[in-house]
């Protein structure tokens, strides 16, 4: 009872309070009608009264009006800027800010529709380009790409002279740029901004661009008329399907659908009478020949000369089909195609560096997947087949730390020495009771270690069950590289690269440099003179197996934090990597690399010429490798040595 | 007659012609399920596989992990007229009832769509060109995979991949072979593969019992034809050859012998006849995908060879048989679980550990397999030895020089 007692007493105050007229108000309150039911053609006049105010509060009203937010105060026929709440309504006074609260029938709400909203929406565009709000300018420039007009080309231009911050300076000017190029009424200022256009291969620029050449397919009969724009004179079959360059002339209304088979069934079961067709069977229609006949009969019409159902080329005589721009100016399109041309070739050039960045950070994926390997291969002249697992394990480590420790840069610090110390103990635990016991038995270590492979998929799979597990990545490595619109590689991947950078100086430099190196080397080239020389050879391959291994399992970690963690993440780098090894040559590192390179590069030209279908990729690629095999057998470097074969 | 008088061949046969009519009797019977006497057709079906891939591996020493695709390719070929002459079939009658009567074209049209709507696909690809001719599809049985192994392995043993090279390469083949069907637009349905392949068009009226009856005695003739058969290969001239191909190909080489000819006929030979196992298994087993075909197939085909005992050709029966039945019983839940108090072994979950393991376990302390056990029992005298491969110490598997 109180509250409404209340409410009475604000309602029958408010008229005191407003007594005097705002500015806006007064302008608003010059035609009310207008205001209240604004139309897309008169809503222009009231928002030059509003604009003639230059009232500090007519952005915040236009907003309020697009959006949906002014009211109309019946009893006073004031306008407000309202709120409702429940059953009363806040109202905000368009003048002055003052707040006030009516009750819910008192109030009746503007609704505007689409056209008059985006008339004002214009408006206000103008004001929000010089808004103080850096984020309402940006806004602006967004809602004008959206729904540029030749109108908003002379307030953008005006609200860059005193644009201070430089980014979006640079945004409007790119934008002036555009719209210049579409809506300037100067044809020469439209083909120079056009020329601008050139340089850029921003997404907006090449959509401007492709703008200005939008046509559409055009018939004429004998030639095109002097005043289109015509693009290019298209050949039906040469240019355009038969059937849709027929279907042209059909909807031109120049000719006839050819009748379909559709249609004859349809006319055919419309007129049976008795099973039979025109005095044919209905049983003896199983075929086209006699359906048509049946038909020809029913209609008594003949085929055309090219037969029955088909287009018959006559129809084509004396036509023209060809593609007029929207553009009139021909000028300007010969400008556009030219300039369209050369952001072509510049997009075709950043592609490119994109593609050769995606197929760098492959292979070194494929590299850091491979070199254990290689070198456990030729050292030991054993395949591994177990080595994918040790890629798995380095994951599953990285996942488990991850779950310890939630800092995600941390864990993944400690993750990788972890990966490598546990894949690599893993990996000399392998040696020590399989590998070791089937020393020159290559095919039945082979095997063997498959059986390891499955076992170890097999123990992982019940202890952290079937689905992904995700490898979050610190936050530093989220998001990409941007270089330019085209070229973008993401952070994961660069740290990828430098991994592999990383591991590739480190062996190489134990390999060069150490002693254990040198015996490794020893044992590759000839283990029996090694032997003799007093290395000893099995610990030579137990340490290098485990060195593998460990490269594996960080590995591992490295594909974890960009694809997802599973039990047969492994099997789906094995081969990989024994392609890359077969092609690099055993046994070498920069062999390894050489083989990763080509792998990588040629995984991603065959996905970039096919996108479509990344599965024939992998098999164009892996018949690749069984061509190249052909050509040079021990792979690109090959291994030297009195006992290599 | 000879080869009647080796040991193993009378065993296996006589094995054999007991498994089939005992199942018959009993199936007749009523006293085994028909999805029993599938399950036995099949087994022959592998043990045949397994025949031929100890041919290629326990006899010449080329480990193909490629095998079952070539397997895959025989069933897919034959799977390809089962489901289209079904298919056709059904749709026919579906259109009896259309107004017209339906034209070839029409009905070719509306069988397409059946099949290949699932793959957003409404007409025939090409390598479905014959597919309603049965006779070309049972050619396509052995010649597909016997013409992949033909280029496949002129171009391997032409420029001397040996070893685990040879074997990476064929694992390489096969994997792009099995990504290649999992496309969709590859034109054999991608992932999902061929199904309903246990409908024999024209036995319609015929039930499963009686047809898994007729599979079961063409994988025991066809596999009894291939043991004889092999057998013979590998008591002949042709056979000596090919184990001393295995045990010093260079030196074979030096003696005169075109050793990549012999090769090549084997491992064509072989991949034949693991499209006609195929071409009998898929039938029993009613769908085929590609992933029947993954490298993984190829490899299990490998360990039950030499969990069996390469060299023997009753060691791959063995193996086969022994570990396709083995893990249809732990896979299917057969197999009693353990409950060791803190943790339950379920063997569905632990099987392909037992297996991993058990398979390093017999390539670690008993590399001539279960075969090596019979040897000791019975060792054949009369016929000569065949040189089961001890499994060890040859010179071309060791790519070094003995320490």
């Amino acid at each position: 009872m109180l509250r409404i007692l209340l409410l009475l007493v604000v309602f029958f105050a408010t008229p005191l309070v407003a007594q005097t007229y705002g500015p806006l108000q007064t302008a608003l309150q010059a035609q009310p009608e207008l205001v209240e039911r604004a139309s897309r053609r008169s809503v222009g006049e009231v928002l030059d009264r509003l604009a003639e105010t230059g009232a500090p509060n007519l952005q915040a009203f236009l907003e309020a009006w697009t959006d949906r937010r002014v009211v109309l105060l019946e009893a006073e026929g004031t306008f407000f800027i309202g709120a409702r709440d429940g059953d009363t309504y806040q109202l905000t006074d368009i003048d002055t800010g003052q707040t006030s609260v009516a009750p819910r029938d008192a109030v009746k709400e503007l609704r505007p529709n689409a056209g008059v909203r985006r008339v004002i929406g214009t408006a206000l565009i103008e004001f929000q380009l010089s808004d103080p709000r850096r984020e309402a300018r940006i806004a602006a420039l967004t809602a004008l790409e959206r729904n540029g007009s030749a109108a908003l080309l002379e307030p953008l231009r005006t609200s860059m002279t005193d644009e201070a911050d430089a980014e979006v300076a640079a945004m409007k000017s790119a934008l002036e740029r555009r719209l210049t190029a579409r809506f300037d009424p100067d044809p020469s200022a439209r083909i120079t901004a056009i020329q601008a256009l050139s340089d850029s291969i921003t997404i907006e620029d090449r959509a401007t661009l492709s703008r200005i050449l939008a046509s559409s397919l055009v018939v004429a009969q004998s030639a095109p008329p002097e005043s289109d724009n015509v693009a290019r004179v298209l050949t039906p079959i040469d240019d355009l399907p038969l059937a849709q360059a027929h279907a042209l002339l059909v909807d031109a209304g120049l000719t006839e659908a050819p009748i379909t088979r559709e249609d004859r069934d349809t006319a055919l079961i419309a007129a049976i009478e008795n099973d039979t067709v025109a005095g044919i069977p209905v049983t003896s229609l199983d075929n086209e020949d006699a359906r048509w006949a049946a038909y020809g009969a029913l209609t008594n019409t003949a085929p055309a000369l090219e037969g029955w159902g088909a287009i018959p080329m006559s129809d084509f005589e004396g036509i023209v089909i060809y593609e007029r721009y929207a553009e009139p100016n021909a000028e300007i399109t010969q400008a556009a195609e030219i300039a369209s041309a050369a952001v072509e070739t510049r997009l075709a050039l950043h592609q490119t560096a994109d593609l050769g960045l995606d197929a760098l950070s492959l292979a070194s994926i494929y590299f850091l997947a491979a070199v254990g390997l290689a070198v456990t291969f030729g050292v030991m002249g054993v395949i591994n087949m177990a080595h994918g697992e040790f890629i798995m394990i380095g994951a599953y480590t990285g996942y488990v730390v991850q779950t310890i420790i939630p800092d995600y840069t941390v864990s993944l610090i400690v993750a990788l020495p972890l990966a490598f110390v546990v894949a690599g103990a893993a990996g000399v635990a392998l040696e020590r009771l399989v590998i070791r016991h089937l020393m020159h038995r290559p095919l039945e270590t082979l095997l063997a270690t498959f059986g390891i492979s499955i076992a170890l998929q097999q123990i992982a799979k019940n202890i952290f069950g079937t689905q992904a597990r995700p490898l979050t990545s610190p936050d530093w490595l989220a998001g990409s590289w941007v270089i330019s619109d085209a070229i973008s590689i993401s952070w994961i991947r660069v740290a990828i690269f430098l991994l592999a950078l990383v591991f590739l100086t480190a062996i190489v430099l134990v390999l060069k440099r150490t002693r254990l190196g040198l015996e490794v080397r020893a044992v590759t080239q000839n283990p029996g003179m090694a032997a003799s020389m007093g290395i000893d050879p099995g610990r030579i391959g137990m340490l290098t197996f485990g060195l593998g291994s460990g490269i594996a399992g960080v590995a591992g970690v490295a594909i974890g934090l960009y694809a997802q963690v599973t039990s047969e993440m492994g099997a789906g780098y094995i081969v990989q990597s024994f392609m890359t090894v077969v092609v690099g040559g055993v046994g070498s590192v920069i062999g390894t690399l050489a083989g990763a390179g080509l792998i990588g590069g040629m995984q991603k030209g065959i996905e970039f010429l096919n996108p479509s279908n990344t599965l024939a990729a992998q098999t164009y690629m892996i018949l690749f490798v069984i061509a190249f095999i052909q050509f040079r057998p021990r792979g690109i470097v090959p291994q030297k040595g009195r006992f290599a074969k | 007659m000879t080869l009647l008088r080796i040991p193993h061949v009378a065993t296996v046969l006589v094995c054999l012609a007991i498994v089939t009519i005992g199942a018959t009797v009993l199936a007749e019977a009523g006293l085994v399920s028909t999805s029993f006497v599938k399950t036995l057709g099949k087994t022959l079906c592998l043990c045949l596989v397994a025949v031929a891939m100890d041919l290629v591996w326990g006899y010449t020493g080329i480990l193909s992990l490629g095998h079952m695709a070539f397997f895959g390719i025989g069933g897919y070929s034959i799977g390809m007229w089962l489901m289209r002459a079904r298919t056709e079939g059904i749709v026919a009658t579906q259109l009896e009832r259309a107004a017209l009567p339906p034209t070839p074209a029409e009905i070719d049209q509306a069988a397409a769509l059946q099949i290949f709507g699932v793959v957003g696909s409404d007409e025939f690809p090409w390598m479905w060109a014959f597919s309603d001719v049965l006779f070309v599809q049972l050619l396509a049985v052995v010649a597909v995979p016997g013409l992949l192994a033909l280029v496949f392995g002129w171009l391997a043993f032409r420029s001397r991949v040996t070893g685990v090279y040879l074997s990476i390469l064929t694992q390489a083949g096969t994997l792009a072979l099995s990504l290649w069907l999992f496309q969709n637009d590859s034109g054999l349905r991608g992932n999902n593969g061929l199904s309903g392949l246990q409908n024999i068009p024209g036995a319609e009226g015929v039930p499963q019992s009686t047809v898994s009856l007729w599979f079961l005695w063409a994988s025991a003739v066809a596999l009894g034809l291939t043991y004889v058969l092999a057998a013979w290969v590998v008591t002949d001239r042709f056979g000596s050859v090919l184990r001393a191909i295995r045990d010093d190909e260079t030196r074979v080489r030096f003696l005169g012998y075109n050793v990549e000819a012999y090769k090549l006929a084997v491992f064509t030979g072989t991949a034949m006849l693991a499209g006609i196992a195929g071409a009998l298994y898929y039938p029993q087993a009613g769908i085929i995908n590609p992933a029947e075909i993954a490298p993984i197939a190829s490899i299990y085909l490998a360990v039950w060879v030499a969990i069996g005992g390469r060299g023997r050709l009753y060691g791959a029966i063995l193996g086969a048989a022994a570990v396709s039945l083995l893990s249809s019983w732990f896979t299917g839940g057969g197999a009693p679980d353990i409950d060791l108090g803190i943790y339950t072994v379920l063997w569905t979950d632990w099987w392909l550990v037992l297996l991993g393991f058990g398979f390093v376990a017999v390539t670690l302390f008993a590399p001539e397999g279960i075969g090596g056990l019979f040897d000791r029992i019975a060792r054949p005298k009369r016929v000569g030895d065949l040189g089961p491969d001890a499994g060890a110490l040859r010179q071309e598997e060791a790519r070094g020089e003995k320490v």
